[in-house]
């Protein structure tokens, strides 16, 4: 893949809203599409941790700088303030400690962006409710057995979460499919949220 | 400027300068305070330099490793020891890169070291000062700027040679725009500080050795350097990779005989390896390569007051684009030695790549046939 390849819908948004020149850190940044977007676009100097060698080796391949490692465990080791961006883009419901890890990308990033599937959908609701069983969706394809999905959570759970902390808004994307759609029915009607947020107190 | 033998200009200078060598026109100075003179260094090179002089390699090779990266070895015949990753159309493409691999301080296949005749006339032999890995390297920056590289696109190195490459980047921080280091550390593990020592002192408790000056008596201590050679062998495999290779098979016998022979493969194995090591290899060598290992520590010397060093600090100022490979089955340089310089480079700023691939060979597993390897080296040189 080549960085003029169509990035996905939400990190199509992240891409558009990072500062020109930012330094950023690309956390479960799969193959580097959203650095090398971010390089070649936005002249940021781009960052990644993944969990995948085979991920990290194709970052190599595009001249990008990525370390193997784990949301849960490894971003400890980065010193505060040393990004202007920490990203976690579909990465934050597979994590052990959802909060643990938002801490660490505040503490890292001076501002985060954070995109995660919406359980709370209608169509997840529906199939929920008709079937009786974990969804199985477009944008939740795998059973629950297997799922890397282990902290499911929704639009309205995360901004409980932020308020509850003090964690300020500065931005909310809302997807429905690659359509951008309103706050106010989000809840109902994303499927993908992302999120622009700034430490409390900064 | 040094006496070049093998130097030609850049238009006329052949694909590969084999066998070559360079006299050194100044003093060695060394980090144990003594100056070495006359020192002669050793090289191959592969490949031309180009006119912007901006695609010149540094290899640099392992503890018991050559300059014979790509071309038979002249005692063994065997193949390069990495004739597999270096030459037209591989990961280190000789069409594209200008490949220079010069043989270490201390080594014995013709630069300076042990064996080499001092000043005087006479071998070095236990005369010859203690050298470090940052000396190995001092060597290597005079012998590039004989050859007219002042900037390397990359320096690549695995094991002992992942060190040289990590002090090149932090004492020489101009020289090299890439740096890959494989299975190697920053600072040697006690585990392995430990081992080596036990090879050394089997090496000086030979007779043969003769407190060291056995150069010219016409007895060395193969014995001795045999064990050491084994044991060190040992910790370049994995469990999985014996019990592949040999298993508890019995060599060249239906039961077990009773006796110290070779009863097992691999006592068999071991015992061939450690005596044609012998033949390559000088035993002086041995002790003063391994020591330089030993003493091994990028942090030392970057640290506040009492406290050690902190690798992190070392790292302030370098401005190379890092690259770290770890293999799952290395016990000797285990994968938790290169995150942690991952950690420090991160801690630093600096750019920098960490991966630990999947392979069954152990610590030799970078010398082998690992194709997701091939794969990142020929990424990481890709732009």
């Amino acid at each position: 893949m080549s960085s003029s390849d169509v990035l996905r819908p939400d990190l199509a948004v992240i891409a558009q809203n990072v500062a020109p020149g930012a330094r950023v850190l690309d956390v479960g940044c799969g193959d580097g599409t959203l650095m090398a977007a971010l390089r070649d676009g936005r002249d940021c100097d781009a960052r990644g941790l993944e969990l995948e060698p085979a991920n990290v080796a194709a970052c190599v391949a595009r001249g990008l700088s990525a370390i193997q490692g784990d949301a849960d465990t490894d971003l400890s080791f980065y010193p505060d303030d040393s990004f202007d961006y920490a990203i976690l883009s579909q990465t934050l419901q597979t994590t052990k400690r959802p909060d643990l890890v938002m801490e660490q990308l505040l503490r890292i990033g001076r501002r985060a962006f954070v995109s995660f599937p919406n359980f709370a959908h209608w169509r997840v609701r529906l199939s929920l409710l008709w079937s009786g069983r974990m969804p199985v969706t477009r944008l939740l394809p795998v059973a629950w057995y297997e799922t890397p999905n282990i902290h499911h959570l929704t639009v309205a759970d995360f901004r409980d979460f932020v308020a509850q902390r003090g964690i300020a808004v500065e931005g909310a994307w809302f997807l429905e499919g690659d359509a951008l759609t309103g706050a106010a029915a989000a809840n109902w009607r994303a499927e993908h949220a992302v999120f622009l947020l700034k430490r409390h107190g900064d | 400027m040094s006496d070049i033998s093998a130097i030609l200009p850049i238009e006329t200078n052949p694909l590969h300068a084999i066998g070559a060598t360079l006299d050194l026109d100044q003093p060695l100075e060394l980090d144990g305070g003594q100056v070495l003179h006359g020192v002669r260094v050793a090289y191959e090179t592969y490949g031309r330099l180009n006119e912007a002089r901006d695609n010149a390699i540094l290899i640099c090779h392992a503890t018991t490793g050559d300059q014979h990266v790509a071309t038979p070895h002249p005692i063994t015949g065997k193949p390069g020891w990495w004739s597999r990753m270096v030459g037209p159309g591989l990961p280190i493409d000789t069409d594209r890169f200008y490949v220079i691999c010069p043989n270490v301080l201390g080594s014995c296949m013709g630069t300076t070291g042990p064996g080499s005749l001092a000043p005087d006339g006479q071998p070095y032999g236990p005369r010859f000062p203690v050298i470090t890995i940052r000396d190995m390297v001092r060597a290597h920056v005079l012998l590039l700027n004989a050859l007219g590289v002042d900037s390397l696109f990359a320096v690549i190195g695995g094991s002992m040679g992942g060190m040289q490459a990590l002090s090149l980047s932090v004492n020489w921080p101009d020289m090299a725009k890439r740096v890959l280091v494989l299975a190697s550390t920053a600072a040697m593990p006690v585990q392995n500080i430990a081992f080596q020592e036990l090879g050394r002192q089997a090496i000086m408790a030979d007779p043969h050795w003769q407190g060291g000056a056995y150069h010219g008596t016409g007895s060395s201590p193969d014995a001795g350097l045999a064990v050491a050679r084994m044991a060190a062998h040992i910790t370049y495999l994995s469990e999985a990779s014996l019990s592949e290779k040999f298993g508890r098979r019995l060599q060249n016998r239906d039961a077990k005989s009773f006796g110290f022979g070779a009863d097992f493969q691999v006592e068999s194995y071991l015992r061939y390896q450690g005596e044609s090591f012998t033949g390559r290899f000088d035993a002086n060598s041995y002790l003063y390569i391994t020591k330089a290992m030993s003493y091994f520590d990028l942090a030392e010397g970057h640290g506040e007051d009492d406290h050690p060093g902190r690798l992190a600090e070392a790292f302030k100022g370098v401005h190379s684009r890092f690259c770290l490979v770890s293999f799952d089955t290395d016990w000797l340089y285990p994968t938790s030695e290169s995150r942690s310089i991952a950690h420090a480079l991160n801690a630093a700023g600096a750019a920098v790549s960490f991966m630990e691939l999947s392979a069954p060979f152990g610590h030799d597993s970078f010398l082998l046939d690992v194709p997701a390897l091939d794969r990142v080296i020929e990424g990481f040189l890709l732009r």
